[in-house]
């Protein structure tokens, strides 16, 4: 089943048999199911399965991946298709990138988002651009995933989100889950999808549970959803920061403010009916995004705005970031960095003058 | 290769505040002191120390995630690093870094570095530094056996070569790349077979030896100060804890095989080999072990009374600021 994003899982209307998990168990099951279904499917990447080929010393399975996403899947699926590597993240994207215009479907793990780097030309240089320089002869259905964000003093080279490094460029997709249910709809979309998608676990957010139906599904890629419906301003999150705006909204609520929530969920392709809708009755935004704030995907989002939509503003875009610095280990620096929803607050109150 | 006396109690003491550092250090991140994750490097201490008593301040080491090690070796204050991994601002990096990030220039250390392979080239970088000064420095390079995967460490070990620089690239080969055995994801049974490739010398050595690790890089150094190009030492090692401070090691390597490592410590075998040969004495030892228990204890409680990081830190330090109409500087 395909699930309208636009519809809140968590409201009424939403009937389906399903359980709470936490995020990273979600990501295992669908992960589990996917190659199940598609014996294309594999996964590859550093410590995946963990302890590689020590089967006669009685270890089979170790790590399971950094957080535990592949954990257990050695078992039944054996180590060709979940397929430990090298610290060579060039070498296995490129190859991810190869198996992918050769008839597999390839996800890697990347563990951290940082690590993007690395891979960096590979996939600007080979996975963006070739179905479109060679004509539209190829398609590159690779998936990566890695955890992203700031938290527990993961300090500066293992807490960026670099989204809007990936949805600068033409051809790279780029998803940012924000529960245990959209992380299981997302995932599953972007294994069957043709292109790279790039899929952000922020590390906040995979211990937390949510409702999560039983049968497998999808969601669109390229959607948002709404998790508040509201009057007054609307508030847009991303990955993390979409509970940061949910948090925001019910403080909100008790200084009379009525927010909207809207939770990008695709950040390349990116949503702009549902923020156009949205600001067309609100008349007022506040978008939330953790990266540091030059060309971030808050700045372009309010571009957005000023372009299609200044007529129906009351009032000035208002963005809340990161500071323009790599993020710091200490953690009340780490903390200050963090838009929190105390800032978010108080960037609304300010914009509306309650 | 001959050893002064004093050179000798320096590789004790190295070696023994390396393994109390660590060990307290675990102690303490049990207790929530670390504000981040930490890797230890207690097993590996005579590599370090075998390498770093070949130089001065004026010589320059990359290191790794698993730095702390290198930094002692280098001589950098352990209460200046504990205090760092605490978060606060009397730590080296005023609580910026972390025990990933942790450097010290004044003492010709580049840093420990978080991204795997990252921090080989920089080495690399001093000893073109050191050449084109011409001013007889070295550049020394730590990295783990997983980190030889990278492209990083190719390039790098080719540009030393052609180039002819004063460096010497240690590859820490502790048998582990997180929870990945060396045997797996390394394409030769030894590392230093690699350094053929690129027309240097690869010596194999006992990791757990500091006298080999002396002995093979005294000739690298003096090899790397006398112009005549870059060496490979691959140290063959082991870690005695986890990955990182949370990570049970048992889910993919034996306890047995940890105790037969053991069986080598670099500590009891330096003690016995000293003891023999009439250079230094049981009281001798135990004096230079109680001082720095004693450092290291200090080191802890000036880290827990220092003061955290002002606010105005995390907007330091970098070119520019920006300010957001409402919440000030962002
Ligand atoms: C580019 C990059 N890839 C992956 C990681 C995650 N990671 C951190 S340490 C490590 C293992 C490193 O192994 P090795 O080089 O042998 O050093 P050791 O930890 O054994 O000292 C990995 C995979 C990273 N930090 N950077
Ligand atoms: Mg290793």
């Amino acid at each position: 089943m395909t699930i309208q994003t636009s519809h809140n899982p968590l409201g009424p209307g939403f009937d389906v048999p399903g359980s709470e998990m936490r995020y990273r168990e979600a990501f295992n099951k669908t992960l589990g199911e996917e190659l199940r279904r598609d014996p294309d499917v594999f996964v590859m990447g550093e410590d995946v399965a963990g302890g590689a080929g020590r089967e006669h010393l009685g270890i089979i399975d170790s790590w399971g991946g950094a957080f535990a996403a592949t954990k257990g899947l050695i078992q039944e699926f054996g180590k060709e298709r979940i397929r430990d590597t090298p610290i060579s993240e060039a070498g296995f994207v490129g190859a991810a990138i190869g198996a992918a215009l050769t008839g597999s479907r390839p996800v890697v793990d990347l563990m951290y988002f940082d690590f993007i780097t690395v891979a960096w030309d590979q996939l600007l240089s080979n996975a963006a651009k070739n179905r479109y320089m060679f004509g539209g002869q190829g398609k590159i259905p690779i998936t990566l995933f890695a955890r992203s964000g700031v938290a527990a003093g993961y300090s500066a080279q293992h807490s960026q989100n670099f989204y809007s490094i990936v949805a600068h460029i033409p051809g790279l997709k780029c998803v940012a889950p924000s529960d245990a249910y959209t992380c299981r709809g997302l995932l599953a979309a972007a294994i069957r999808d043709d292109d790279p998608v790039i899929i952000c676990n922020h590390k906040k957010l995979i211990n937390m549970s949510s409702f999560v139906p039983d049968e497998s599904f999808t969601i669109e890629l390229g959607k948002g959803r709404y998790l508040r419906r509201g009057s007054d301003v609307t508030l847009v999150g991303m990955s993390y920061t979409s509970e940061v705006c949910r948090l925001a909204a019910e403080t909100l609520a008790e200084h009379g403010i009525d927010a909207e929530v809207i939770d990008m969920l695709s950040l390349s392709p990116v949503d702009e009916d549902i923020v156009l809708e949205s600001v067309a009755k609100t008349n007022r935004i506040v978008i939330v995004d953790e990266d540091t704030p030059r060309c971030n995907m808050a700045t372009d989002i309010a571009a957005l705005v000023a372009d299609r939509a200044f007529d129906s503003l009351d009032a000035p875009i208002k963005r809340v970031t990161g500071p323009h610095t790599p993020v710091p280990y200490s953690k009340p620096l780490e903390d200050a960095f963090i838009p929190s929803p105390a800032d978010v607050v108080a960037t609304t109150r300010a914009l509306l003058g309650v | 290769m001959e050893i002064t006396p004093e050179k000798l109690r320096w590789i004790y003491s190295t070696m023994y505040r390396i393994r109390r550092f660590e060990e307290v250090l675990l102690e303490q991140t049990a207790l929530g002191k670390s504000m981040g994750v930490a890797h230890t490097s207690d097993g590996e201490e005579a590599g370090p120390t075998g390498v770093c008593a070949h130089l001065t301040d004026k010589d320059w080491i990359g290191s790794t995630h698993r730095g702390h090690g290198h930094c002692i070796a280098k001589g950098v204050d352990t209460s200046g690093m504990m205090a760092e991994i605490f978060g606060k601002y009397t730590g080296l990096c005023k609580g910026k870094g972390g025990s990933m990030h942790i450097a010290d220039f004044t003492k010709g250390m580049l840093g420990a570095n978080g991204i795997v392979g990252a921090g080989i080239p920089l080495a690399v970088g001093a000893a073109l530094t050191a050449k084109l000064k011409g001013d007889g420095t070295v550049g020394v390079s730590f990295f783990g056996d997983g980190a030889t995967g990278e492209g990083t460490i190719h390039e790098s070990m080719n540009l030393a070569s052609i180039w002819k620089l004063p460096v010497i690239f240690v590859c820490e080969n502790n048998h582990y790349a997180e929870s990945t055995p060396v045997e797996y994801a390394v394409s030769v049974p030894d590392i230093a077979d690699r350094a053929a490739a690129y027309s240097m010398p690869g010596v194999v050595v006992d990791g757990m030896d500091v006298f080999a690790v002396y002995d093979a890089a005294g000739e690298a150094v003096a090899r790397a100060r006398a112009g005549d190009g870059p060496s490979f030492l691959e140290l063959k090692t082991y870690r005695y804890h986890g990955h990182y401070h949370a990570d049970d090691p048992h889910t993919y390597r034996l306890p047995e095989e940890e105790e037969l490592w053991k069986a080598r410590d670099p500590l009891p075998n330096f003690e016995r080999r000293v003891a023999e040969q009439y250079l230094m004495d049981d009281v001798e030892m135990e004096r230079i072990r109680n001082a720095i228990d004693e450092e290291i204890q200090a080191a802890v409680k000036f880290a827990e009374e220092s003061p955290l990081p002002p606010l105005e830190e995390l907007y330091s330090d970098v070119y520019v600021n920006y300010s957001n109409s409402v919440l000030g500087l962002r």
